[in-house]
């Protein structure tokens, strides 16, 4: 008999995804927080030289694709991935997934996704959604950003599946392969293993660029834009720090409060209550983020007169979060999860 | 972040969705709640679509004064940069820059026209007889 496929929306694509697939296949007890700690999504890396849409290029979460790999990896679960050079490969391939019965996850860009707000569609290709069926020609998906299923037509699928330019998605198609039953002994290693690989790239990344060292990076450079850019541009690249941090997709606060919120799921499946307490930490600092964004809106909105000093503001708050996120995951160290 | 504190303010979003957010009950538990939007996110936004507005038109002046090819303003209003061009084109970055050039354009042939008209999604003729 045929599954049933549920919709369930989550903050962000990628964890979405994972969370509709794994429950799919029959892990229950799976949310997005869960996915999004064990594949060891917290991230911060502040990209230097490279521009996106023109202003600065910084992410508050790993690599696309990897947090679902992650997630399911550290759980004993494989991942299929196939990537295409040709579209009707591509094609043929999806079809033949809908056909088996299998709801599978897809990479797309966004700038031809027709059900986007026009306001929305840039050129971000790491977009992902799940497709579950094919109805009158019309492939049926669950976009996990969305209250509600939608659907596309295979003119528009190729198109999005086939958007080009950075992080191109080339077709891809993923879903897990082999989902054995998980029990509560392997989600507490998962969710240690998921722990220890963000507190390492947090805190002990080489480089200034990367983790909490980042975010001062971050702030060193809003401190020099003002003067370099002239007080419009720096304005503009304030906003886009803005919505690469709180735009659909993060859950608020650069992801930090679905970290927070991770922290006190974990805290059960650990059975250590210093991770509520350190949960809280990681609310502050999306409370900070979110206090942070507001004082940049100030200045992009020209609610204050975009002196220099309100960006020292800006800065001194981002030198804030990375303090308060270095404390907070060198607790995290020192709790030695076994 | 509070739930009552969750903004939901108006944004361009809300013909699609509201979207999803983490936040705290009042038992200090967290839990989700949907948020039509936020003003601070919204400004940002209208001004990138302002700064948009603002590149494409001068990348059409800068056309009319001679100073670029009409490459450089379909690459504008259809929110690509040099890199995104490359990927829809498979032409090198350096040598899309050179295209920019009008002297260059000029001499290029309607088979490399074509394909930058793809990318574009326009006609090879709104390309080349561009008027600015």
């Amino acid at each position: 008999m045929k599954k049933e496929f549920k919709h369930i929306q989550a903050a962000h694509c990628e964890n979405g995804v994972g969370v509709s697939l794994l429950k799919y296949h029959g892990l229950d007890f799976i949310t997005e927080p869960l996915v999004f700690g064990m594949g060891a999504g917290l991230f911060y890396f502040h990209v230097p030289f490279i521009k996106i849409n023109n202003g600065p290029f910084l992410t508050y979460r790993s690599m696309p694709g990897k947090i679902f790999s992650n997630a399911s990896n550290s759980m004993g679960i494989k991942v299929s991935r196939t990537k295409f050079r040709s579209e009707e490969k591509a094609k043929d391939f999806l079809d033949q997934k809908v056909l088996e019965g299998v709801p599978v996850g897809c990479q797309v860009g966004v700038f031809n996704l027709p059900y986007f707000p026009p306001e929305y569609r840039f050129h971000f290709n790491a977009h992902n959604l799940i497709v579950y069926g094919k109805e009158n020609g019309n492939y049926l998906i669950s976009d996990p950003v969305m209250e509600t299923v939608t659907t596309l037509s295979e003119e528009d699928m190729m198109k999005v599946r086939f958007a080009k330019g950075p992080l191109a998605p080339r077709g891809q198609v993923y879903f897990p392969e082999k989902v054995m039953p998980v029990n509560n002994e392997i989600i507490k290693n998962g969710i240690i293993k998921g722990i220890k690989k963000t507190t390492l790239m947090m805190l002990d990344a080489p480089g200034s660029i990367i983790g909490v060292k980042g975010i001062k990076y971050t702030a060193r450079q809003i401190q020099k834009w003002r003067e370099k850019l002239g007080p419009r541009k720096a304005g503009l690249y304030l906003g886009q720090i803005v919505r690469m941090q709180e735009e659909i997709g993060t859950g608020g606060g650069g992801f930090r409060f679905i970290y927070a919120a991770f922290l006190e799921q974990a805290s059960a499946y650990v059975q250590n209550d210093r991770l509520m307490e350190i949960s809280e930490d990681f609310t502050k600092s999306g409370d900070l983020w979110r206090e942070s964004a507001i004082q940049m809106g100030r200045i992009y909105k020209g609610r204050v007169n975009n002196e220099q000093a309100d960006f020292n503001v800006c800065a001194d708050l981002l030198m804030r979060i990375s303090d308060l996120e270095k404390q907070a995951f060198h607790k995290l160290r020192k709790l030695k999860l076994k | 972040m509070k739930k009552e504190d969750l903004p939901q303010d108006d944004s361009a979003l809300k013909i699609m969705t509201r979207e999803l957010m983490y936040v705290k009950n009042s038992e200090g538990k967290y839990t989700t709640d949907l948020s039509s939007g936020w003003d601070v996110k919204t400004n940002a936004l209208d001004n990138a679509w302002d700064d948009i507005k603002e590149r494409t038109e001068e990348a059409r002046l800068a056309f009319i004064k001679g100073e670029k090819s009409p490459i450089c303003y379909f690459m504008e209003i259809k929110l690509m940069d040099i890199m995104i061009l490359s990927g829809y084109t498979g032409i090198w970055g350096f040598n899309i820059k050179r295209h920019m050039k009008p002297n260059v354009f000029k001499g290029l042939s309607d088979k490399k026209l074509k394909i930058y008209a793809k990318a574009f999604e326009i006609s090879l003729e709104e390309l080349k007889y561009f008027k600015g």
